[in-house]
């Protein structure tokens, strides 16, 4: 239990979030409506994909270092899970559009940073299977995950500030904070970034395990 | 040798092999020239002059085909003997930053002619040169930094051509929004003051693409 605390603490966080966020009172606000409870799923995915994704570029900067298969297997299942959390992160958020701004996709520069990143992580995955040779495909695509960071995250936190945007916080509209997060919002909100954010953490630590237990059956097999 | 007389001994050796075996030199700049003219071609068909977002997006992206064919070969053609043997004589933070030097200056000779090309078929509709200008030797410098890296990621993997433009294309675009966004602004004749904040970003966007490349160039050299 003294290693695990953080996945109860998961548990209960989310199951917090399921519950309070869907029954505790919102704001009562045009357009938006009840779909503001969306900020408690939506939001905190894109949280919980940068830290992922700073997680696997760790992993990776450590694979430099000192390269073993099992720094490259955690960096990788970090990774993925980053794409999954963008993924989930798209399609609520899609939704949420669907029902306020009236189109499932529209031409923001968060969104189509968004996409973007998705390609350029979706590149990682082509470029990883491009190699028969491990060593070789784990230092690449370590390297090639570093770059890929240092450009990703501009079109997250920097661009979109530069252009208008139809999100809150940008283009002169202001952030969330100014009208529509109160303190009842914030209650379920912090502890749902937190929440979405460890579970990140451990769908990668479940994926690293498998690929780890892969790994040495088959080294046993080859032995 | 210091690390600059390394540096500009290495672009001069790039400019004289590129001089000695012109088919490569002739090749990009009929690339280019051929490119614009089918654009030119295609849209001529309608008559009238082209409406100036159009103009602009078309220039990027004749510039931006012509970058990845320009800089793919950048890694490609060094056969691994030649590696071996710069890596005996330097040390790999100038292999990389000469090669990067040397394709901006490439890029950027590729640019303006170009645009000279664009501007006598097309019409050249930029009022404010200098900007346009200065934007485009940014650009230049910008696609060289990002490029070089991937070509020589590229060049290790075994379907080098197609992960060139795989990985080449997303990792372009934060520079390419902001490039489009103040050569519109050239384009309008707008002051300086109104691209300001997208210049200093691009400049900075340059030069955290240049330093990622310095420092992860050493980790792929050793493969």
């Amino acid at each position: 239990m003294s290693k695990n605390w953080w996945k109860a603490l998961c548990v209960v966080l989310l199951l917090y979030v399921a519950v309070a966020g869907l029954l505790m009172p919102v704001p009562r606000l045009a357009i938006l409506n009840e779909s503001i409870r969306n900020l408690y799923f939506h939001v905190p995915m894109w949280f919980g994909m940068t830290f992922i994704l700073f997680a696997s570029v760790y992993y990776s900067i450590r694979y430099l270092r000192t390269p073993t298969p099992e720094l490259d297997i955690l960096s990788h299942e970090a990774a993925r899970t980053g794409i999954l959390m963008g993924l989930v992160g798209l399609a609520t958020g899609s939704i949420w559009a669907r029902y306020t701004w009236g189109a499932w996709w529209t031409n923001d520069p968060k969104l189509n940073g968004a996409a973007i990143a998705m390609l350029i992580y979706g590149a990682y995955l082509v470029l990883r299977s491009s190699f028969t040779d491990e060593q070789q495909r784990a230092r690449i695509s370590a390297i090639y995950n570093i770059f890929a960071f240092a450009t990703a995250m501009p079109l997250f936190y920097i661009l979109p500030r530069l252009t208008d945007s139809l999100h809150p916080g940008a283009g002169g509209n202001p952030a969330f904070a100014k009208y529509d997060l109160d303190s009842n919002m914030r209650l379920v909100f912090y502890p749902a970034v937190i929440g979405w954010t460890l579970l990140a953490f451990w769908l990668a630590q479940v994926a690293s395990r498998l690929s780890l237990l892969k790994l040495k059956v088959y080294e046993k097999q080859l032995a | 040798m210091t690390l600059l007389s390394e540096i500009w001994v290495l672009i001069q050796k790039d400019f004289r092999l590129e001089w000695r075996q012109r088919a490569a030199l002739n090749g990009m700049l009929l690339y280019v020239g051929s490119t614009v003219f089918v654009c030119y071609l295609s849209f001529s068909l309608r008559g009238g002059q082209l409406p100036a977002p159009a103009w602009n997006a078309l220039f990027w992206i004749v510039l931006l085909f012509s970058a990845v064919n320009a800089v793919a070969k950048g890694f490609l053609q060094e056969s691994r003997g030649r590696m071996l043997y710069y890596y005996t004589v330097v040390r790999p933070q100038a292999v990389i930053l000469a090669k990067i030097g040397y394709n901006a200056l490439l890029l950027l000779g590729l640019a303006l002619i170009g645009f000279a090309l664009y501007a006598i078929v097309l019409g050249n509709p930029v009022q404010n040169t200098p900007l346009f200008v200065g934007n485009v030797v940014l650009g230049a410098v910008g696609f060289a930094s990002t490029l070089t890296l991937v070509s020589g990621i590229a060049a290790k993997a075994t379907n080098s051509s197609t992960l060139m433009a795989v990985l080449g294309f997303p990792l372009m675009v934060p520079m390419l929004l902001l490039l489009i966004k103040v050569s519109k602004n050239a384009l309008d004749g707008l002051e300086f003051e109104a691209s300001q904040s997208s210049l200093l970003t691009l400049v900075a966007l340059n030069m955290i693409v240049a330093a990622v490349s310095y420092l992860l160039f050493p980790f792929l050299w050793r493969s």
